[in-house]
């Protein structure tokens, strides 16, 4: 299989993680390794770190992960998840300042045609004001 | 440190989140998004449940742990924010002994550890007002030499003023940024449950202080 950069999607809500999960995979299917996660660990809205890092270690290749957030917190913690991770795999997991639905659409279709993990990010990127 | 002094800490400090819960909530109800309370209690509850395992620790390591137990079990962006804290607070403290100026110069690096994962400063109505102002007491007093009871003092009114400073602050951190204006005239949830836990651990050190079990540092 060829390799495609990996998508993860963290929100508080494991409905708005889900529905973006359902948007992008209507677009580009199967071809990109896609990962979503949302809700504390008691299920509640919230974003959880392990759940997190878990996701990005499901989608992780060697061309990396973009991650699409959506409000503050689901940033920090996914930072966090990002320092937890071997530190050989840390460079190459990125969070995108973008909006979490449209951003998520839009890296997946980048990583879709091949494109490398910078260019998945400035394409997510470039719908932020 | 003495396991059981670490212990007791770290049950008064699971209590005091406990008991005030509802108000945490309540606070960021106004400004927030009404999960401090919930999230607090659930990371202060696991650090209690695995607290004889760190209290067997040494004081760098139990620190450490406590950090990673709030990053994986709070669910919102204090659990990093004070995992990051308490983390960084581990990494700079020695084992023994355990001088004020070890201690300041840990609280100096947490509070530095919080501003980098916050990408905050103090000022912003965040935790970081009590906080800071906190280590610096703690720095003061151990360059002056103050006696512990008094080094205490200044700690609590350190972090009571540093929290009613957020009251008049705009937000322009987190998700109380969102409202603006009309953050201000609330207290800041974060800088309340920081001052929450320094005047649990202010009131474990003074009562041990008072058994002779610490002696001035």
């Amino acid at each position: 299989m060829t390799e495609r950069v990996g998508i993860v999607i963290v929100s508080h809500s494991p409905d708005i993680a889900r529905g973006t999960a359902d948007m992008v995979r209507q677009m580009v299917g199967e071809e990109v390794p896609l990962a979503w996660c949302g809700g504390n660990a008691d299920g509640g809205l919230g974003t959880d770190v392990a759940a997190i890092k878990a996701a990005i270690e499901k989608v992780y290749g060697p061309l990396g992960v973009a991650i699409l957030v959506d409000l503050g917190g689901a940033e920090t913690n996914s930072e966090m998840a990002i320092e937890l991770l071997d530190e050989s795999w840390r460079p190459r997991v990125l969070i995108c300042n973008a909006p979490i639905v449209e951003g998520a659409v839009m890296a997946a279709v980048e990583a879709a045609g091949g494109a490398a993990l910078e260019d998945v990010r400035a394409t997510a990127e470039e719908l932020s004001p | 440190m003495a396991p059981d002094l670490l212990d007791t800490m770290m049950s008064a400090a699971a209590a005091v989140i406990r008991d005030n819960a509802e108000a945490l909530t309540a606070l960021d109800q106004a400004i927030g998004d009404g999960d401090h309370g919930i999230n607090m209690t659930r990371g202060f509850a696991a650090i209690e449940a695995e607290k004889a395992a760190m209290a067997a620790m040494a004081l760098p390591e139990a620190l450490q742990k406590i950090g990673m137990t709030l990053v994986m079990n709070v669910g919102g962006a204090s659990g990093p924010l004070y995992g990051s804290y308490f983390i960084a607070m581990g990494r700079a403290i020695p084992p023994d002994p355990l001088t004020a100026a070890a201690v300041a110069e840990a609280l100096i690096a947490g509070a530095l550890a919080v501003q980098q994962r916050g990408k905050s400063a103090p000022g912003e109505k965040t935790m970081l007002d009590v906080l800071v102002p906190v280590a610096d007491a703690v720095r003061a007093a151990a360059k002056a030499g103050t006696p512990t009871a008094d080094m205490l003092t200044a700690v609590r009114d350190a972090a009571a003023c540093g929290l009613e400073s957020t009251r008049d602050m705009l937000a322009t951190k987190g998700r109380a940024s969102y409202l603006g204006e009309r953050s201000v005239g609330h207290l800041d949830p974060g800088a309340q449950s920081s001052q929450l836990l320094v005047e649990s651990i202010c009131n474990v050190v003074a009562a041990n202080l008072a058994a002779a079990k610490v002696e001035d540092v």
